[in-house]
């Protein structure tokens, strides 16, 4: 099971943005996953209760959106929802469909504690780990 | 709404102390482990070395189709080889037995390979050596057919076996490997006649179900020996990545 790796990368994001704002801790996590993206909710919840002891995530609870499968057909461009083993489209059949939605595994959004400012929505300029080397 | 900041997220925790706040961040949770796999392609397109990870459940036939493949190219074609397992140097043993370069990364309790420790590897395991560059560098990711997809290594191409004696309904158990493969392999071909419950065109149908257009292809790699076709593709997929490479 890599859901406990997931979380861990999960958990690294979360400190990180609550200590660009200054935060003295982290309520609650809204992680948004698709279906697709191959990590299961249920497994990754498991892996939240032993990865979040530690530096600011503590307390901090974790809220999982799962997201639908979408598909649009290449042949004949209707949408549809889809299960994840059931890629095809429903109104021709074909299976020249794209996926609009269904495998995300994204930070949506933090809550932090201890910052008396709303904080500026986090961008790409902090972190990003680079090898220590060319 | 958010009544004490003014911040647009519904939260049924509210009202919320006033140092409380809640941030967008919308970033993905693979971004460190993609960002270390782009530095590996960077890597892999300094010496132009094509490379191939290859994933299945433990046992499929990873191992031994690398064996045979090194005996039919490596006088024309020089391959290396990373092998990702749990513990033990076997695989890399195998392979070095026939006279090909192999690096084994033991991942311990880690069921995947991941971009940091590939590259790790390849400090340890240059892809030129005394002025010969390797052409493709084949990554042996560890038997399992659901962690592994998650984690892009900088490879190129993903090749996904599947052998006879594993159930044809496989691509429908596991949609987010196979919809990750470029190619998928059933392997043990030469086991087909006694597998009786075992259709390939089952196994590709259940992999059109994914709403992808992957090729399937054969490879016998036993004593009864038949890879003429993977071979082929492979000569393809080099040539293709070249030509590639010269234009960029
Ligand atoms: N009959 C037959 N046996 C095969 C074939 N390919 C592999 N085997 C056998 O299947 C077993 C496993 O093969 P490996 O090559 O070690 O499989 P692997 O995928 O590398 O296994 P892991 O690295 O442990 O995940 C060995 O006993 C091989 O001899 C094949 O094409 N035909
Ligand atoms: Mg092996
Ligand atoms: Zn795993
Ligand atoms: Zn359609
Ligand atoms: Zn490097």
């Amino acid at each position: 099971m890599h859901e406990l790796s997931v979380c861990e990368a999960l958990l690294a994001q979360v400190r990180a943005t609550a200590t660009a704002n200054g935060a003295d801790g982290v309520g609650r996590i809204t992680v948004r996953l698709g279906p697709l993206s191959g990590v299961e909710p249920d497994l990754l919840a498991q892996a939240f209760t032993i990865a979040r002891n530690g530096p600011m995530t503590a307390e901090a609870s974790l809220h999982i959106e799962t997201q639908p499968i979408r598909l649009r057909c290449r042949d004949c461009g209707n949408e549809n929802e889809a299960e994840a083993n059931r890629l095809l489209c429903k109104a021709c059949g074909s299976y020249r469909t794209d996926l609009i939605s269904g495998d995300e595994l994204l930070l949506a959004r933090v809550e932090l504690h201890g910052v008396s400012r709303h904080p500026t929505n986090s961008t790409d300029s902090e972190q990003q780990e680079r090898p220590d080397h060319v | 709404m958010c009544e004490t900041c003014g911040c647009s997220v519904p939260d049924q925790n509210h009202p919320t102390p006033a140092d409380t706040h809640t941030v967008e961040v919308l970033r993905g949770l693979m971004d460190a482990n993609d960002h270390a796999a782009g530095h590996n392609r960077e890597h892999f397109n300094r010496t132009g070395t094509l490379v191939i990870n290859l994933m299945s459940s433990p046992g499929s036939g990873k191992t031994q189709l690398l064996e045979h493949t090194a005996r039919l190219v490596k006088d024309r074609i020089n391959i290396a080889v990373i092998e990702g397992d749990l513990e033990t140097e076997n695989d890399a043993e195998r392979l070095r037995k026939q006279g090909v370069r192999a690096h084994q990364i033991a991942t311990g309790s880690a069921c995947h390979l991941d971009a940091h420790l590939v590259h790790r590897a390849l400090h340890d395991f240059p892809l030129e050596v005394d002025g010969q560059i390797t052409d493709i560098l084949f990554i042996e990711n560890v038997g399992n057919l659901v962690c592994p997809a998650a984690f892009d290594l900088g490879q190129h191409v993903n090749v996904v076996l599947l052998s006879t004696t594993e159930g044809d309904d496989k691509p429908a158990k596991y949609p987010v490997m196979f919809r990750a493969a470029d190619l998928v392999v059933i392997s043990k071909s030469d086991l087909l006649p006694y597998m009786d419950d075992f259709k390939v065109e089952r196994a590709e149908q259940a992999l059109r179900g994914l709403g992808v257009e992957t090729p399937v292809l054969r490879t016998a790699a036993g004593r009864q020996e038949d890879i003429a076709s993977w071979i082929e593709w492979l000569d393809g997929q080099l040539t293709k990545h070249r030509q590639q490479q010269q234009v960029a």
